[in-house]
């Protein structure tokens, strides 16, 4: 009877608490890693990013909001409207509810199941189809290019990834991402990221996914997509106000995602490294750190040519990760039948 | 397959070199100036528009409109005028104008004068709505700055010593007659050249 009582109604309520928190923790997240962005820019090139707006610049991400919201949404002449309208919202989608299985902590989740790794990557693939949608129905020959580009390097980036995740489900045997954070317990040499037993090419696996997220989230030295000095604003050319600023919230929630994935697979999510201070605070510090580390690499590395992007990942990253899933396969079969 | 390997070793290696260094310059500090709030020290030689140099002594120009500036002005921007006033062995300038639109801050201005009767002024800070404001009236403002540092006779205007060149103001300048935009230049004794 209480069990029927819980699933009836403390349940939902427990749902949407957890997806208002989601959403409100994005919206706040996408604002304010913009100002980050900024900030990082101007660090890295020695002058002082935004400034004037609050106290080092803190209240621009505020201000920015207020203006994309106040601009009209233009809806230009020959698009078509309805997968105009959809895309930025199915861009949106997929990262929020991906968010809903990360474990912030052992307690701290939207919903525990056991297929969460499966859910975030099949969702993961509809972010790309809306990109695409966007630039397709955009009637604009830079989003039409854009959108090209993007099939082009999701499809090619996508093996590696999920080549990567297959290994890393046989060597947890898991897809329930709290049960992955568990098994990592006990210090930092316990992360995935040092299971050098079952694959020997661990560090090498974390690099192939990170550079895979880089690419995914069509983050620079990938931004292929987005090449604003080749391409205007690729597939967010047409759009206006709202319109761009939801695809431009969806590129930082896709980088938190694959940050929070990258974290919870390799780098033991929630667990403390010295067994000190919550769990929230460990799995938030090593995914702001991954954050940063997109920030570091976008300041860092020009953007690449097209078959340079496509080079990297037919010819090295797919031979190396299937490399590390036989190689994981028959050390799983060897040593610990 | 050597090859191979050896690239991806030595590509990976050079991205990592890249993210030290960015990661280096990332901690040093900042090197921008933010101009409204912070200003470079303005050089020692800069050239500004021209201006008359007060006489410290008499509290009036040193100019005696000998018109030498006027007949130097490639660009003819410039219109002296002068009347000998009773008493008084030389003349003295009565007008000043310079037409800013229409000078190229050759200089040959500055060089002509014989007694360092003009010099750059270090007002950079010119903006205006129309051509007008930058018809100057050299004269008007010399007067408006002489009365403004009328009280203490010799003021820190003496062109004879050069005060080494500093970033801020050393007081509130008065406002120019003829000044071109709202805020009134940073007027500070500038450095004669030597003629």
């Amino acid at each position: 009877m209480t069990n029927l009582l819980h699933i009836l109604l403390a349940e939902p309520f427990r749902l949407a608490l957890a997806l208002l928190l989601i959403m409100s923790f994005v919206g706040v997240n996408a604002a304010y890693l913009v100002w980050v962005e900024r900030k990082g820019a101007g660090r890295f090139q020695r002058r002082p990013g935004p400034t004037e707006v609050g106290y080092a610049g803190l209240l621009q991400p505020v201000v920015d909001a207020f203006k994309l919201l106040s601009k009209q949404l233009i809806l230009p002449t020959g698009v078509d409207a309805t997968l105009f309208r959809a895309a930025p919202l199915l861009v949106m989608a997929p990262a929020l509810i991906g968010l809903a299985v990360v474990p912030f902590s052992e307690k701290l989740l939207g919903r525990d199941i056991n297929v969460g790794l499966l859910l975030i990557f099949a969702l993961g693939s509809i972010n790309v189809m809306a990109i695409m949608l966007g630039g397709w129905s955009s009637r604009n020959k830079y989003a039409i290019i854009s959108a090209a580009r993007v099939v082009s390097q999701n499809v090619a980036y996508e093996i590696p990834t999920l080549l990567v995740v297959i290994t890393m489900i046989m060597v947890t045997g898991s897809m329930d991402l709290n049960e992955i954070v568990r098994q990592q317990a006990g210090g930092f040499w316990r992360w995935n990221l040092f299971r050098w037993d079952v694959n020997p090419l661990a560090p090498a696996t974390f690099l192939i996914f990170y550079i895979c997220m880089l690419a995914e989230t069509n983050r620079a030295p990938f931004d292929m997509a987005e090449a604003e000095s080749e391409l205007v604003a690729g597939a967010y050319t047409e759009y206006s106000g709202m319109g761009f600023g939801v695809f431009f919230m969806a590129e930082y929630t896709n980088i938190l995602l694959g940050c929070s994935v990258a974290t919870v697979l390799f780098l033991g999510g929630w667990q403390s490294p010295v067994g000190i201070l919550p769990g929230l605070f460990w799995f938030l510090a090593k995914m702001y750190f991954l954050i940063f580390s997109v920030i570091w690499v976008r300041w860092t590395f020009p953007r690449t040519q097209f078959y340079g992007l496509l080079n990297l990942s037919w010819k090295i990253l797919i031979p190396v990760s299937l490399l590390t899933l036989i190689l994981t396969g028959a050390m799983l079969k060897i040593f610990s039948v | 397959m050597k090859n191979g390997l050896k690239e991806i070793f030595t590509g990976f290696n050079s991205l990592v070199t890249g993210m030290r260094i960015t990661i280096g310059q990332f901690f040093k500090p900042s090197v921008t100036t933010q101009y409204p709030h912070e200003t470079l020290p303005i050089p020692a030689r800069f050239r500004g528009h021209i201006e008359l140099v007060l006489d410290p002594e008499t509290g009036k120009a040193k100019c005696y409109a000998c018109k030498l500036c006027e007949r130097a002005c490639p660009s003819d921007c410039i219109l002296v005028d002068g009347a000998k006033l009773e008493g008084a062995k030389k003349k003295s300038v009565t007008e000043y104008r310079l037409d800013f639109t229409k000078c190229s801050l050759c200089g040959s201005c500055v060089e002509a004068c014989r007694d360092g009767a003009i010099r750059f002024s270090r007002d950079y800070n010119l903006a205006g709505f129309s051509k007008e404001e930058f018809i100057m009236d050299l004269f008007a403002k010399l007067e408006a700055e002489a009365q403004a540092a009328g009280a203490p006779p010799a003021a820190p205007d003496a062109p004879g010593k050069p005060e080494p060149a500093a970033p801020a103001p050393t007081q509130p300048p008065p406002p120019a007659a003829a000044a071109p935009k709202p805020e009134p230049p940073k007027m500070e004794p500038a450095k004669v050249d030597a003629p």
